[in-house]
């Protein structure tokens, strides 16, 4: 049975809903993110995951139990979260913000047993914290905030953790942690998570499930694999500028329309920064000859107004050679980023085509 | 040495609480020396008509400046908890003013046909009125996200509440309107020893209430969703919360008349003589806190221009509304 499953699930404030028929599932020791563009209700679902809001129809279920009739302390031992609410604290320190963590367990007035403060302890080390212990909550960054809230939901020593947005402030280091931090409790302590996330790429990497929120309804829900394909991403957030591509997570801006004033003669990825450049310089280029699985190949489609390619592990077809020499007759630059000493028997015909550029002085 | 500076703190209020409650036994117009005062506690006679001065006068008196000033600082506390507004207070959202309206109209109704109206019946009247008050407030804050808004709402709830209260007041005749005046404005004058008993039951069952609840206090403090999850049935938590500091607000606009600006002052400076919000520390504190600030108040009320007595509010604005303009300028930096 799934660890946290929704039967037709509908959410929204004040009695309309936002979102129809949610199915999610997520099995013990998953991570499920939600994604999808901004204002499609990821954290109203997750606020009805945690039953923060009623819902408006269907339900929620935790270990197969609707989750409105588990009591509030029992399910605060379950489940903890990190939200994007601001927390406002007077005067307490970091380790007194992360021991929040331990209310669930401790007794009438609160107060913190060895065991309380030893698990805290473990909590803060786990995600770096502790040369923060005694500052002011108030008086850190954003980034360091998070994390002392990924602690706190930590120490509360939950089955499942649910989180809204919790990369956002942290710098590429800190992200990379953060998630690494959820993956390895996921992987030893069989903890559930369930997160939304903005960053496709870091999505893709850490979840075994994800589910792209669009509208009123999830409109996908599966692997990774099954998620990224097809230019489904760009669909996705509506895209009309510019492009992702769903293999590497790289986004490029739009590409210069108009015909191509520069021929670029590259591969092996020496070329992405010069397609780059000539796009921010404005200038029309045209790229080749790559072969489909190029390092250079997706960002050349991204940027380039016309790219000369080849199927991949093919000799180069006369035709191709015919199309690139006609490009660099019209361009009035050809810029080679390929070093023609180190070309192997593969090159083939690029040689030639840089002689030929040579000799027409471009 | 966090544990050190906890115990000197509540050191420091207690004595503070016992030297000012001497203080207020000891001076007045008529100054009756210290030695004189422990022999008349103590039961070992003394001169009878300062016996009378002390044990019929002035210490109910005392007592209930210490108990109700407690009251205003844990109700003022509460509210600042409830609204996450550190300048919240029941003077300042009008909740006493509300309190104040009912007492009087009350008062004036029983005096009109010459009933004499009991404490609880006072207090009964002061709830109503700082209910209604509060759920003005509850109204205004679903539309104002901004704190300083509510505070504005607050305020003039409270001019709208005074100016009802003073029209009753200068249409009511008789003598007593001396004494309704004065209480409207604000005075520990004439408290007897029923109403002490009354007040010291109803205010010590709050306080022991407000008490028990310092855990989901403490996770409140941390915000809605986070105290949501950590179990809190928030509620019912806002239902109760609310209902103790107007009980406590109300008991004191009963006996007193509305006293500024104690329930943001001394919440404030308890929390950085004790350098925590915590409300198992503070709950005790602030009840300390306020009954030395009342005391103290008190004291100067009586004693500044004997033998013409300030109204209590006079006194307690001079000293609490720096402490409020010093908070707003710190937060304002604290936000740059």
């Amino acid at each position: 049975m799934a660890h946290l499953y929704t039967e037709g699930l509908s959410v929204g404030y004040e009695g309309v809903p936002l979102i129809r028929d949610i199915s999610l599932r997520v099995e013990k020791g998953e991570i499920l993110t939600l994604i999808g563009p901004n204002g499609a209700g990821k954290t109203t679902i997750l606020k009805s995951l945690i039953r923060q809001l009623a819902p408006l129809g269907g339900a929620v279920r935790l270990d197969g139990r609707e989750i409105c009739s588990i009591s509030g302390k029992e399910l605060s031992m379950k489940l903890s979260v990190v939200l994007t609410d601001r927390v406002r604290t007077e005067l307490m320190t970091c380790r007194e913000v992360v021991a929040t963590g331990r209310y669930p367990y401790t007794g009438r007035f609160g107060i913190l047993s060895e065991k309380d403060r030893r698990i805290v302890r473990e909590a803060m080390e786990l995600v770096h914290i502790e040369e923060l212990s005694g500052r002011d909550f108030m008086q850190i960054s954003d980034g360091q905030k998070q994390r002392v809230m990924l602690a706190r939901a930590i120490c509360q020593e939950p089955e499942l953790i649910v989180l809204d947005e919790p990369t956002s402030f942290l710098d590429m280091k800190y992200k990379l942690e953060f998630l690494s931090i959820l993956q390895n409790m996921s992987r030893t302590r069989r903890l559930s998570v369930i997160l939304s996330l903005h960053e496709l790429d870091l999505a893709g990497r850490i979840s075994d499930k994800i589910a792209c929120v669009r509208g009123d309804r999830i409109d996908r829900f599966g692997t990774p694999e099954e998620i990224f394909s097809d230019g489904y991403m760009q669909e996705l957030y509506g895209m009309t500028v510019g492009s992702y591509d769903e293999r590497t997570g790289d986004l490029e801006l739009e590409p210069v329309k108009g015909a191509p004033r520069v021929f670029v003669l590259s591969g092996g990825g020496s070329g992405t920064a010069v397609y780059r450049r000539l796009q921010r310089e404005g200038t029309p280029f045209a790229a080749g000859i790559l072969w489909e699985n190029d390092l250079d190949y997706p960002a050349a489609r991204a940027l380039a107004a016309e790219v000369v390619s080849v199927k991949a592990f093919c000799r180069i077809p006369g035709s191709a050679l015919v199309r690139a020499k006609e490009l660099i007759d019209r361009c009035r630059q050809v810029i080679c980023t390929l070093d023609a000493d180190g070309a192997g028997e593969f090159y083939g015909e690029l040689p030639e085509l840089l002689e030929y550029a040579r000799r027409q002085g471009k | 040495m966090i544990h050190r500076r906890r115990e000197m703190a509540y050191g420091i209020l207690t004595l503070l609480v016992l030297a000012l409650l001497f203080a207020n036994l000891c001076s007045g117009s008529v100054s009756i020396p210290f030695g004189e005062v422990l022999r008349i506690l103590g039961g070992r006679g003394g001169d009878p008509v300062f016996s009378d001065i002390v044990l019929q006068i002035r210490f109910p008196r005392a007592l209930a400046a210490a108990v109700l000033g407690g009251a205003l600082a844990l109700s003022g506390y509460l509210l600042q908890t409830f609204f996450h507004n550190p300048i919240a207070g029941p003077f300042i959202l009008g909740i006493s003013s509300g309190a104040k309206l009912v007492v009087a109209m009350v008062m004036v109704a029983a005096l009109g046909r010459t009933m004499r109206v009991s404490s609880l019946a006072l207090i009964l009247a002061a709830f109503m009125g700082a209910m209604i008050s509060m759920g003005f407030v509850l109204l205004m804050s679903r539309v104002m996200d901004q704190m300083s808004m509510l505070i504005v709402s607050g305020v003039m709830i409270g001019y709208i509440c005074t100016a009802v209260t003073d029209f009753i007041v200068t249409f009511a005749d008789d003598a007593d309107i001396v004494n309704l005046h004065n209480w409207s404005k604000g005075s520990f004058s004439g408290i007897g020893w029923d109403n002490v008993a009354v007040m010291s039951v109803v205010i010590s069952a709050a306080v022991f209430c407000i008490f028990s609840m310092s855990k989901p206090i403490s996770a409140y403090q941390m915000g809605e969703s986070y105290a949501c999850n950590m179990g809190v049935d928030i509620r019912l938590f806002r239902g109760i919360l609310v209902l103790l500091s107007s009980i406590l607000s109300a008991c004191v606009t009963a006996f007193a008349g509305p006293v500024s600006f104690v329930g943001i002052a001394v919440p404030h400076l308890v929390k950085s003589l004790f350098g925590t919000a915590k409300p198992l520390f503070l709950i005790p504190g602030c009840f300390l806190g306020g009954a030395a600030f009342c005391l103290l108040c008190d004291l100067l009320a009586r004693v500044m221009f004997a033998p013409t007595e300030l109204s209590i509010s006079t006194v307690t604005a001079i000293f609490g509304a720096p402490v409020v303009l010093f908070i707003m300028v710190r937060r304002k930096r604290e936000r740059g």
